[in-house]
């Protein structure tokens, strides 16, 4: 057992923990977070995806020691009913999610993406998606709502 | 569950927790929750705005928001005045929860009468104040005399008003009343594109699904499977968890598992666990015979449920042409996005469980049993939770919270691996359909025969209030009773000899094993339809005629006909070489028929359906938005059971276990455009859509495989394993 401190959504935390448990049960039990989701814990479907220092990173598959000093963002820091990031504004105009338990591999990763390349092709997008999982087949909407914040963040 | 057993429910149930309870609950003079109450469907708060109380649930297809806008239709109010309380075995009847598409043709048709009948209650009262006739706008209500108020007659209090309930359970529950619901021709609310509620918190995450459910002092759980179907336990280690912190194991008979009060430390006391288990020796056939097992497997039971004409006859007329094929449909898995979780709290002799089942009812009754308490002593709470599309593993997970609260005298949260949910949720059952037709001289179809053979499709029941239908249960030794049905293709093909049938055979275990059936989306709709449209595609190649052409010469049902002629046109058909393809199939009512258009990579055997079409009637459409996502997700999630979706098993176990070894669709393979049309008919109550389109997609793709490349695809999935291996054979 260690103590790891870093930052959740702008807030410093500490976590006593064992250096292998991943950062997922840091956020989810010990920090009390509902975002992000435990999917697979293989890191093969983004359920619980997170942004350390802007890039996406799989919780369940992160060691919490990995983490120390560094800034996490969940999807509830990413934006804000109030302050909403663009995909999220534009993943509620599209009505995107349906049971909306795989939405933190898909909006922080589109986020990341979209940071680094606000312009993306339909097709850079797809590539930049690989890997993530939607039981219900939501697909064409997480496209729709792309495209549509994309042009709000022009 | 009868009339008593309804008035059981309405004794000192827990209202302390925190969840979905109605306002009025603490108003005393609160009549039995019983489907005979007005008071048990509508309620009008202080406010004048209104609850509706829904048996069944949305599971994130927008459900809530369509029967929100038939309740506000019936009571004149806007959508928005009218929350849908769900999902609660403490504030709804047992109208079963989700379950066949029926939330709108069953769940809200008892809600619009309910409605209406409140409209009429209200409008009475009101007269006495306002005089006669009244009109009503967002619940004010104007005479003569002046103004009243929904708030101002009845806001905070109850209704205290019978109505007549048809004694059913479930699907079929109803109510009889005097009010007479609207004519469509007045409809201002339905029929509008009203969005979800359920969005903005899912996007923003900013309320709970079942698995973030805390309870104080709540122990985490794994439930540690057999490696193998139907293992006994010899033995446990209990030392080999020694290590673990708060770590211990709880067992009973077969079942076992481990609690801890951290929730890593549950996972490795799970994985350290040592248990020596006793395994039924290779108890599969290997994989590669699965579908000759099956051929050859003796008939458990068979149902001809068309048969029409004399098909025997026809077929050994002389001159005639035969037609025949036969396809082949895999084990498939919910494999829901996460695996299931539920949370059970036991406290002053009640017990309280949150769970992701699509039939909380049915979880409070078997809870109940499992624990030995009256029905009326537990409340089954549901929660979003990581999808469902049927019975999964969901049922199972809130048996195992129930029990091991009880077990441990702590409120547990159970959540499965990711094993759990993809090796160990009950399947949708392997099938070989057999498929024949004759043809005379002009090329008239004269004789028509289609049947399907595979595992029922109800190893275990749709739900889990049964002991018998749960792996717990079974693993304690309950004898399971496995259900023998599976079902035919849904159309109106005019052909005169014509038999539709099915044969069911036994499993290959019969209790705890992992390729155990149950319904999963569209129960056997996607199974059946991949065989039997395509072989109306056969049929019209040997008929020398074009598919769209000969699908409208032979349906009898102009609504069949109508999206047939509507997806043609709008998909521009035209009948080869763009690698199109079309199929068509009804649903309880729903008629739907979807055109694809594939690309197919020959070097990588990668089929990639580019284009969908689909037209769609389910008589009155109610919100068309939420209509349209809704058939999207059916569409991208059947081309992902037609592409990928294969279980996996050796002799002894199912491998696929994860999404590597169960792939589903992923963004690459997305289609690019689905083109949905929307045929209204208002003068048709509404029937369901959560399910039918998706029966129409893989034989759509496979008669488009066929268009683009001339090899007939009889096997599913249409993976690159498989299609590679087709092509070479070609």
């Amino acid at each position: 057992m260690a103590k790891y401190r870093f930052t959740v959504d702008g807030k410093s935390v500490s976590v006593d923990a064992q250096p292998d448990m991943p950062l997922l049960y840091a956020l989810r039990d010990d920090l009390a977070l509902n975002n992000p989701h435990f999917g697979c814990g293989l890191a093969q479907c983004g359920a619980c995806t997170v942004q350390l220092d802007g890039q996406p990173v799989r919780s369940c598959a992160m060691p919490v020691s990995a983490v120390a000093g560094k800034k996490i963002t969940t999807l509830a820091g990413l934006g804000t009913p109030e302050k909403p990031h663009p995909l999220q504004a534009a993943y509620v105009a599209e009505g995107v999610p349906q049971c909306g338990y795989c939405i933190n591999g898909w909006i922080m990763t589109a986020a990341a993406a979209l940071e680094k390349n606000p312009k993306a092709s339909e097709a850079e997008m797809r590539d930049a998606l690989a890997g993530l999982k939607c039981r219900c087949g939501t697909h064409a909407a997480i496209l729709r709502a792309i495209k549509r914040a994309q042009t709000s963040m022009v | 569950m009868d009339r008593r057993e309804f008035l059981k429910t309405t004794g000192g149930l827990l209202v302390s927790f925190a969840a979905p309870v109605e306002a009025l609950a603490q108003v005393a003079g609160k009549p039995a929750l019983v489907p005979t109450e007005l008071d048990s469907w509508i309620a009008v708060l202080p406010n004048g705005s209104v609850q509706a109380f829904f048996g069944k649930m949305d599971m994130g297809q927008g459900l809530d928001v369509a029967v929100a806008q038939i309740v506000a239709e019936e009571l004149d109010l806007g959508a928005d005045k009218v929350e849908v309380v769900m999902g609660d075995t403490a504030t709804s009847c047992n109208q079963v929860g989700a379950s066949g598409s029926t939330g709108v043709s069953n769940g809200a048709r008892l809600l619009r009468r309910a409605a209406a009948e409140a409209r009429r209650v209200l409008g009475e009262r009101a007269a006495e104040k306002v005089g006669t006739p009244v009109s009503v706008e967002d619940g004010i209500v104007t005479g003569p005399k002046g103004k009243t108020s929904y708030a101002e007659l009845v806001g905070g209090r109850y209704f205290h008003h019978q109505v007549e309930w048809n004694k059913q359970v479930g699907n079929p529950m109803d109510i009889k009343v005097p009010a007479k619901s609207k004519a469509p021709s007045e409809y201002k609310v339905v029929g509008k594109p009203i969005p979800r509620r359920d969005v903005a918190w899912k996007v923003y995450g900013t309320d709970e699904f079942v698995t973030d459910v805390r309870r104080p002092g709540m122990l985490h759980a794994r439930v540690i499977r057999p490696p193998r179907a139907a293992c006994k336990v010899r033995s446990i280690d209990q030392a080999s968890i020694k290590a673990v912190r708060g770590a211990r194991v709880i067992r009973e008979k077969d079942f076992v598992a481990v609690v801890a009060p951290k929730e890593w430390d549950a996972i490795r006391a799970a994985r350290a666990l040592k248990v020596e288990w006793e395994p039924l020796n290779a108890p599969f056939p290997p994989m590669s015979e699965l579908y000759q097992h099956i051929r050859g497997a003796k008939v458990v039971k068979r149902e001809d449920e068309v048969k029409k004409g004399d098909v025997a006859g026809a077929f050994g007329a002389a001159g005639v042409k035969v037609v025949q094929a036969e396809y082949e449909w895999p084990f498939q898995s919910h494999a829901s996005m996460g695996p299931a979780c539920a949370v059970a709290e036991l406290k002053d002799g009640s017990c309280t469980v949150w769970t992701g089942s699509q039939k909380p009812h049915f979880v409070r009754d078997g809870v109940a049993r499992l624990l030995g308490m009256p029905e009326d002593k537990v409340r089954a709470i549901w929660l979003a939770g990581p999808g469902s599309y049927g019975r999964n593993d969901a049922g199972d997970a809130a048996m195992d919270a129930a029990f091991l609260a009880k077990a441990t005298g702590k409120p547990v949260r159970v959540q499965g691996t990711r094993m759990d949910g993809t090796a160990w949720d009950p399947k949708g059952p392997a099938c070989v359909h057999r498929a024949r037709a004759a043809l005379d001289a002009s090329g008239k179809v004269v004789a028509y025969e289609f049947i399907s053979k595979g595992f029922s499709r109800q190893h275990i029941a749709t739900n889990e209030s049964q002991l018998a239908d749960s792996l717990i249960g079974q693993s304690m030794g309950v004898a399971p009773k496995p259900h023998q049905i599976f079902g035919t293709p849904s159309e109106s093909y005019g052909f005169e000899n014509k038999l539709l049938g099915w044969e069911t055979i036994a499993q290959f275990v019969d209790h705890c094993s992992p390729l155990r059936t149950s319904h999963f989306r569209d129960p056997v709709g996607p199974e059946i339809h991949f065989g039997s449209e395509q072989f109306i595609d056969e049929v019209a190649r040997a008929a020398g005629e074009d598919a769209v052409a000969f699908r409208l010469r032979y349906l009898t049902n102009p609504r069949h006909q109508a999206v047939v002629k509507a997806v043609a046109e709008k998909s521009g058909w035209a009948s080869l070489g763009e690698g199109k393809g079309i199929a068509f199939a009804d649903r309880n009512g729903t008629a739907v028929a979807v055109v694809a258009q594939v690309e197919v990579d020959r070097a990588s055997g990668r089929v990639w359906a580019r284009r969908f079409w689909v037209a769609h009637d389910c008589g009155l459409i109610i919100n068309p938005e939420i209509l349209r996502t809704t058939i999207e997700g059916n569409v991208v999630q059947g081309l992902s059971r037609t592409l990928f979706e294969e279980v996996r098993f050796d002799r002894d176990s199912v491998t696929s276990v994860d999404w590597a070894s169960y792939p589903i669709l992923e963004m690459a393979d997305a289609p690019e455009s689905i083109d949905i049309t929307l045929i209204d008919r208002p003068e048709i109550a509404p029937s369901g859509a959560g399910e039918p389109s998706i029966r129409c997609v893989p034989a759509a793709v496979a008669n488009a495989f066929f268009d683009a490349t001339g090899v007939r695809m009889r096997r599913a999935p249409l993976s690159p394993e498989y299609v590679k291996a087709a092509l070479a054979r070609s």
